[in-house]
């Protein structure tokens, strides 16, 4: 047995797993990590999974609606998408110990957050496009740092994810490219909605850098690469460019571009706005735990049905082989 | 709600990407049997068409190196300059040997 003091040992794994971290090396499931590192992981992935689960309902609400059969097939491809991210993060979260059935019931019961985002209404198709565009925007931007993540299994389900949202902001952006040069109203209809989620997408990116408890930390095991500050920047320096090209404005007066810093200044963010959709006081907080509860709920007999089936064919075969 | 509710096993996915290529790990998911997680792998690890060939294997069957002693476990072959051909002396000037 180990004749060493507990925390010696606790001491000298962590400074192993620190120069670790430092080194840039990628920190594997069975790896020796503190405590701290994989509860904040945890956290981090499941809200991440999450997001992507409850993100397929603002979309989901325009599937039997889209303009054409060409326009619904890709909504479907796009909101099938969104589930496949979510099961690749809820399997790199497992990796950590947690079950998934655990971190399905900490959403469905309330105690987990997903993103601010997801708890506002799509009122037109005009959100279909300004979703795909800014909020997977702002995913791509998020999700691309992601990628070089320390925790391995949580990089490598990034990088899957990053290859697939391309197509999911540039079937947005037609969206709105089609409206914006279609009739006064298609137009108008382009604007009101990027209007309306402008602000949202930027609050999306989390916290301003002044008042983000976990990022230091984070920042510090290399799981975040970079503050949420940085990335809300280069979310409105690749998106303005974006809207000037089909016409639309940003409702933003004080939107414009510093030659000094290279980048757009941007006016005040409403953080109130922000915290009260985070603490479950947004548009659609209730309605899209209700309905990830109803799907749950509704798909019990699927599930009971295939552990049936699955037991029947189980046992003669198996002891016969 | 839902504690009560069994999880169902969980399977590793491995995929090959085109013809002669090696499987890779692509990630795992949940499945009452092995033809469930065939099915929900394709649908989650092969949505593209990138996918040539799958196999499914029960996570509890993998038998994995202990990643503590990485090291040692390992160091048999670390050691072996011997086995790489720049360990070995040709005369100069010998070319395409
Ligand atoms: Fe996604
Ligand atoms: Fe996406």
């Amino acid at each position: 047995m180990d004749q060493q003091p507990q925390n010696t040992t606790e001491e000298a794994l962590n400074a192993k797993f620190e120069a670790r971290i430092a080194a840039g090396e990628t920190i594997e499931p069975k790896d020796w990590m503190p405590e701290r590192y994989r509860t904040q992981l945890i956290r981090m992935m499941s809200q991440h999974a999450h997001s992507e689960v409850v993100g397929m309902l603002p979309e989901g609400n325009w599937i039997t609606r889209a303009p054409s059969l060409k326009r619904e097939m890709v909504l479907i491809s796009k909101v099938q998408d969104e589930a496949g991210h979510g099961l690749y993060i809820y399997c790199g979260t497992e990796t950590l110990g947690v079950d998934r059935a655990e971190l399905v019931d900490q959403l469905l019961s309330g105690r987990a957050k997903y993103s601010s985002i997801f708890n506002y209404p799509t009122l037109t198709w005009a959100d279909m496009g300004v979703i795909g565009w800014f909020v997977d925007g702002a995913a791509i931007v998020n999700q691309t740092v992601l990628a070089k993540a320390s925790y391995g299994p949580y990089a490598r389900a990034m990088i899957r994810i990053c290859k697939e949202e391309n197509f999911h902001k540039k079937q947005g952006y037609e969206i709105i490219a089609t409206l914006a040069k279609g009739t006064p109203e298609q137009k108008a209809m382009a604007q009101g909605a990027v209007n309306r989620w402008w602000w949202p997408s930027l609050m999306m990116l989390g916290p301003s850098d002044t008042n983000s408890p976990n990022t230091a930390e984070l920042m510090r095991w290399r799981v975040k690469r970079k503050t949420n500050d940085e990335l809300r920047q280069r979310f409105i320096d690749l998106t303005v460019p974006q809207a000037d090209a089909v016409g639309l404005t940003l409702p933003d007066p004080d939107l414009k571009f510093n030659p000094e810093t290279q980048h757009y200044d941007f006016g005040a963010i409403n953080w109130d706005e922000f915290w009260q959709v985070v603490k479950g006081n947004g548009p659609c907080n209730r309605e899209r735990l209700q309905a990830r509860r109803d799907a749950h709920e509704n798909g019990r007999w699927v599930r009971e049905a295939a552990e049936a089936y699955a037991a029947k064919h189980s046992s003669p075969a198996q002891s016969a082989a | 709600m839902t504690s009560n509710e069994t999880q169902w096993p969980l399977w590793e996915v491995f995929t090959q990407k085109d013809d002669g290529s090696p499987h890779e790990h692509a990630g795992s998911v949940h499945a009452a049997d092995a033809e469930m997680a065939l099915q929900n792998a394709r649908d989650v690890y092969g949505r593209r068409g990138n996918v040539v060939s799958m196999w499914v294997v029960p996570s509890a069957m993998i038998t994995a190196s202990p990643s503590d002693q990485a090291g040692p476990f390992f160091e048999p072959g670390a050691e072996k300059i011997y086995r790489h051909p720049q360990f070995y002396k040709i005369p100069r000037g010998l070319k395409g040997f």
